[in-house]
């Protein structure tokens, strides 16, 4: 599962109503947890076989995002494209995602384990729950053997070790691999593979059975800005350190 | 009909998180200013002892799910256990710390009741007639101000954001016996770092980047160590395999928001500053003066940061005593 997001570096502006972002002048980009999602699916395909799929929820743009993810070697990738579904929240996504999955045969789900747009870290875990099977999420290790997957996963300070059955879901954290690049020959391919393009109607939902999204963005503004800083000055190292210390401990107050 | 607060507690082996402190702190002064009540939640395995300190953070009420089948954080556990407590108690606000566990807790938990949910909420606006909370989005380039609708709505808060506050109640353990079961998944082993500082958890972090040259980070460390904080490393630090990945800061790695933040040989590249600017003190140290760091920090110094950050290590020794 994939999502197309305005890549990492880009600088993001508010837009006119308030509360969307300018979309105009940047640049997008598979997010980039996704992407280690998509690595992962290939080389579980090279060790154990099978078929990739990438799956988005999207608009026509999203169609480039789904094409990378084919050049980097998926088999097929399924864009569920559908007006009604453009409002969509995490879990109105997820269940769109979830119902689309039912009418495909599985046995493992990749997701990124956050979006670097709206960072809910909800779809990948919310998707599992809808098609009732288990999790794991923030994975930097995986292996598969005798329908289980062992997965070891980050916690703060720490990892877990984690076995679920198949099928199974689990969600890409940084350090579970180095995506590949695409090449040309790569693109080239990507070109001629399988893209469904599918509405809301065809995996068997319509607009009610989404209802209306349960939140909803009324505002976005910058955070507050940093007033200008103070440059420390002295004559070496020593004393520039005595008088960062002394403005830590009287003016800012953090020591 | 939905009422009253529940904050989730997380606990690892009978040791409570700090968030887990800052949910029910910030549960008490939701339901203070609703005028309803606040239920703490405990899930894990012999941990009724440990569960009674959560009356001195002001929960009116303490539920405990105590089972060895939650020994460990297993998801699906822990949202069955959770779901139950909720369907029982009703709550019209589920409040948590945005942790790696409770943010997939909360995830799953808000598919299993139909329930809005915002992760990683800076600041609570919640009135009896709207909920509304502020959370980053794209790496904290900007805030997003979110209205969420319908019963329970579940809400994680990002750790450090909100402080805990003692307020001390009279509440007693309440046992709640969860229907659980073995699932599909088994919690099979964990490996925590003891003695370190988490990085989102630390007061303060000292940061290193592409500056360091090398995977040398004594210097850092031994900042940090006097500081009793954390360290932190830019992206380019990771990429060159400084560091580990667990210790990057910016939009791909963790948001931290220690009252100070000291970046060293960071040049301050848009995604590192997206996971630092919410810092309370930023101090930058590089020893080019046109670093776009020093825009954003409180104290610059421009000079070779391996002689100034031994000196401000003595620095604060000294000062120590």
């Amino acid at each position: 599962m994939i999502k197309r997001v305005p890549a990492t570096e880009s600088m993001i502006g508010i837009a006119g109503d308030g509360k969307s972002i300018k979309t105009e002048d940047l640049k997008w980009v598979v997010n980039p947890y996704d992407e280690f999602a998509v690595e992962e699916a290939l080389r579980i395909k090279q060790e154990h076989g099978g078929t990739v799929t990438v799956l988005s929820l999207g608009t026509d743009k999203t169609v480039d995002a789904i094409r990378t993810a084919l050049a980097m070697g998926a088999d097929k990738g399924i864009l569920i494209n559908d007006s009604a579904a453009a409002n969509s929240d995490s879990l109105a996504t997820a269940r769109v995602l979830a119902e689309t999955i039912k009418t495909l045969s599985y046995d493992l789900i990749i997701a990124g384990m956050r979006a670097v747009d709206d960072d809910n870290y909800q779809v990948g875990p919310a998707v599992a729950e809808f098609l009732g099977i288990p999790h794991i999420s923030m994975v930097v290790k995986e292996e598969i053997s005798n329908g289980k997957i062992r997965c070891q996963k980050t916690v703060e300070g720490g990892t877990f070790e984690v076995e679920a059955a198949l099928p199974a879901l689990f969600t890409a954290q940084r350090g579970l691999n180095e995506p590949r690049y695409v090449s040309m020959p790569g693109i080239m391919k990507a070109k001629k593979k399988p893209l469904e393009i599918k509405t809301l109607a065809d995996i068997g939902l319509s607009i009610d059975d989404l209802g209306e999204p349960k939140t909803r963005v009324v505002n976005i503004k910058f955070p507050p800005e940093r007033s200008a800083g103070k440059m420390i000055e002295g004559d070496n190292a020593e004393a520039k350190a005595a008088a960062l210390v002394k403005a830590l401990k009287e003016e800012a107050k953090v020591l | 009909m939905a009422e009253g607060v529940l904050a989730i507690a997380e606990q690892m082996d009978g040791v409570f998180k700090n968030a887990a402190f800052e949910a029910v702190s910030e549960g008490k002064r939701i339901a203070q200013s609703l005028g309803i009540s606040l239920t703490a939640l405990v899930m894990g395995n012999n941990i009724e002892k440990t569960a009674e300190k959560l009356a001195e953070y002001g929960a009116d009420h303490i539920v405990v799910v105590d089972d060895p089948l939650l020994q460990d954080f297993l998801v699906d556990q822990y949202t069955d256990a959770a779901a139950q407590v909720v369907k029982e108690k009703q709550p019209e606000i589920i409040i948590t710390g945005a942790t790696s566990i409770g943010k997939d807790l909360c995830a799953r938990l808000s598919a299993r009741l139909g329930a809005a949910m915002a992760t990683d909420c800076v600041e609570l606006h919640i009135k009896k007639d709207q909920c509304k909370v502020t959370r980053p989005i794209y790496g904290g380039k900007v805030l997003a101000d979110l209205v969420l609708e319908g019963f329970p709505k579940i809400l994680a808060i990002r750790p450090n954001a909100m402080g805990a506050a003692l307020n001390p109640s009279e509440a007693v353990v309440e046992k709640f016996e969860a229907q659980l079961q073995e699932g599909n998944s088994k919690f099979l082993d964990k490996t925590m770092e003891t003695g370190k500082t988490e990085l989102t958890e630390a007061d303060v972090v000292v940061s290193g980047g592409r500056g360091m040259g090398g995977n040398d980070y004594t210097i850092i460390e031994e900042l940090a160590s006097v500081l009793e904080g954390a360290v932190g490393a830019s992206r380019s630090a990771v990429d060159e395999g400084w560091r580990p990945h667990s210790d990057q800061v910016g939009q791909t790695g963790k948001t931290v928001s220690p009252s100070l933040y000291i970046a060293c040989g960071i040049s301050g590249a848009i995604q590192h500053l997206a996971g630092m600017s919410s810092s309370k003190v930023i101090v930058a140290i590089n020893k080019d003066p046109d670093a776009p760091i020093f825009s954003h920090a409180d104290y610059g110094i421009v000079g070779d940061l391996f002689e100034i950050v031994p000196a401000i290590t003595r620095e604060i020794k000294k000062a120590k005593g």
